[in-house]
């Protein structure tokens, strides 16, 4: 028999997945500093990954490895393999986020999302007239 | 290697070459010689998807297994009616457009940073290409990643005229970055109860998995996703800030092509992989999509009306188009998909035509344009405003262009499906349309106060005629698109 306390500590896996999902997507939305909304999509991603591979977790399971014994428990390791290539893609997308706010600090001379696009309605001004204020903002 | 081998091998190469390619013009310092290496990328795979429609013509469709990995463990690429349609359209214009990238792009930015920007252009075009072979959900969403963040590289190169195309590059970035997660998290749910990545086996095993709720999440979840990628209102956001400032040349390539791929994959998720769960999809089809599509068309056209910046009024209007090829897959018909995907090739052609046009002014003003800089210019520049009037007059669906055949086959889908009241919507908005057209020829043949000497681009009026006299070619003589984009719904629709 399966209580609601017991149902959700079976599926605590899930709990944590979603908590850190919508936290991640909060920060993404909420926040104001272009870097910190990058570590809301990166808290975001992982969750996912979590998903994935607690998805493909066993209790009591090993890795997959062909044995002798004929009825051995293993993990399905196909999530965990997805999750790597999502991994790769997530750290490409961090860099990238993180090179284009390095490149709009030395244009706009902040990261601070309503600052830069106050600052969008002047005139745009080439890059390296803009150059001497870095390291203000930060 | 025989004809039938090199056949068999097309679906990887349409996708192979411009990504193998963009790592060598990334190295390449001098920058002739990288768009020589990006026309002869773009032009191979453009020569692949003509091999490939031809070889799906008869009705029949054949995959590639990558690794020789048979599916459904392996990842396969299937070449069938929709998928070698949309990718010949998305080759295509990739090619005309990186034919003419050589003057428009180095007009936008530094020489040094050319071979660079021909790479991510390459990865770009190979990465949308793989988004429509790949019959493999997981794979999708690598490609998915693929064009989005070369994508984001492209529209960011516009900083070096205006420093705002850097916050237009990192909102795409992140909401398209939340859009690929959330496809992701469906894609979970999906494998989780079927067990299975590969969408012809998945279109098997999901009708009969019992719990109905998790595949409705999962759907749920990856349509969510691509309607981001697809920028159908109301997350169209990323869109107009992107084409409008990115580089001209990238804004008619991304124009062209980027959203399509993503409206294929909508209609592949829709009418392919979950089409055993017809109320499902014809729920989310009527209270979702035709909804949204109907409010991007409505939101965008009266936006672009009211916009000056003229690469921005293009961009909102394209959220308008946008609409209604979703609003034609919303009609699920097979009248309604092939109508949907006759579009995705006009619209291609038309928008893809109207942002070289526009590149070319940008060429000579050398700044992003606004209206009323772009007085007169019908009198300077007659043959590139020729050509750029009529794609305009396609976009509104003029008789005898091809933007006329997009909006008379979704007019007969809607009068089939008895979807009257939309039908009246989208009259209505044609008509809205022209308002914001007629606002840019005024402007276009209006004397100007000065008479300042204007050069023609002489080097952009190949790729420019091109899709000028594609759009009236498609509009006198449909045949072989609608013959094309009817194969591809009826094979999407078959199953169902």
């Amino acid at each position: 028999m399966i209580g609601p306390v017991a149902q959700i500590l079976e599926s605590w896996n899930y709990l944590v997945v979603i908590a850190l999902m919508m936290g991640g997507l909060f920060i993404v939305i909420s926040q104001n500093n272009l870097v910190k909304k990058l570590v809301g999509l990166a808290i975001f991603q992982t969750s996912v990954f979590i998903f994935y591979i607690s998805v493909g977790k066993m209790a009591g399971g090993t890795a997959p490895i062909l044995t002798d014994g004929p009825e051995t428990l293993y993990s399905n390791p196909l999530p965990h393999v997805l999750i790597l290539t999502a991994i790769v893609v997530g750290v490409a997308t961090t860099a990238l986020g993180l090179a284009l706010v390095l490149r709009i600090h030395a244009a706009f001379g902040s990261i601070e999302d309503d600052e830069v696009l106050a600052m969008k309605a002047e005139a745009a001004e080439p890059r390296a007239r803009r150059g001497g204020d870095m390291g203000d903002a930060v | 290697m025989s004809l039938a081998q090199i056949i068999a091998n097309l679906p990887a190469l349409v996708v192979a070459i411009p990504l193998l390619l963009s790592p060598v013009a990334a190295m390449i310092p001098v920058a002739g010689l990288a768009w020589m290496l990006a026309v002869i990328g773009s032009g191979a795979a453009f020569l692949c998807a003509l091999l490939l429609q031809g070889a799906v013509t008869g009705g029949e469709s054949f995959s590639y297994f990558l690794g020789s990995w048979p599916p459904p463990w392996g990842i396969e690429f299937v070449v069938d009616a929709p998928s070698a349609f949309t990718v010949l359209v998305m080759s295509g214009l990739a090619f005309v457009t990186t034919l003419f990238a050589r003057t428009a792009l180095l007009a936008e930015i530094a020489e040094a940073d050319a071979g660079k920007a021909y790479a991510a252009w390459l990865l770009a075009c190979g990465g949308l290409s793989g988004l429509v072979m790949t019959g493999d959900v997981f794979n999708l969403f690598v490609f998915l990643e693929i064009s989005a963040l070369s994508s984001v590289i492209l529209i960011a190169l516009g900083a070096g005229r205006d420093r705002r195309a850097l916050i237009a590059g990192y909102n795409y970035l992140v909401i398209g970055a939340v859009g690929a997660t959330l496809y992701v998290i469906g894609v979970g749910f999906i494998y989780a109860v079927t067990g299975s990545l590969n969408m012809a086996d998945l279109a098997g095993r999901i009708p009969e998995v019992p719990q109905t709720t998790v595949v409705m999440v999962g759907f749920g979840f990856m349509m969510a996703g691509i309607l981001v990628k697809a920028a159908i209102f109301p997350v169209h956001v990323w869109l107009p800030a992107a084409y409008a400032f990115a580089p001209s040349a990238v804004s008619s390539l991304l124009a062209a092509i980027a959203t399509k791929a993503a409206l294929y994959v909508m209609a592949r998720i829709i009418f392919d992989i979950f089409a055993g769960m017809p109320d499902m999809t014809g729920f989310a089809l009527q209270f979702v999509l035709v909804p949204l599509a109907l409010g991007g068309i409505f939101v965008g056209t009266i936006l672009a009306i009211y916009e000056n910046d003229i690469k921005k009024l293009l961009a909102f209007s394209s959220v308008a188009q946008i609409g209604y090829i979703a609003l034609a897959f919303g009609v699920s018909t097979t009248a309604g998909i092939a109508a949907g995907f006759i579009h995705i090739g006009n619209h291609a052609m038309i928008k893809g035509g109207l942002f070289v046009a526009v590149s070319a002014y940008a060429v000579l003003l050398g700044r992003r344009i606004n209206l009323t800089q772009m007085t007169g210019l019908g009198r300077r520049m007659p043959i590139t405003t020729t050509a750029f009037l009529i794609c305009g007059l396609s976009l509104v669906g003029l008789p005898l262009t091809a933007g006329f055949i997009s909006k008379l086959y979704l007019v007969r889908a809607l009068l089939e499906a008895e979807m009257i009241i939309i039908l009246g919507l989208v009259l209505a908005s044609s008509a809205l349309s022209v308002a914001y057209l007629w606002k840019i020829v005024e402007v276009l043949w209006k004397p100007a106060a000065d008479h300042a000497p204007v050069r023609e681009a002489p080097a952009l009026y190949l790729p420019l005629w091109i899709l000028a006299i594609g759009n009236l070619w498609f509009g006198v003589a449909p045949a072989p698109l609608v013959d094309a984009a009817m194969r591809a719904a009826m094979q999407l629709t078959g199953g169902m």
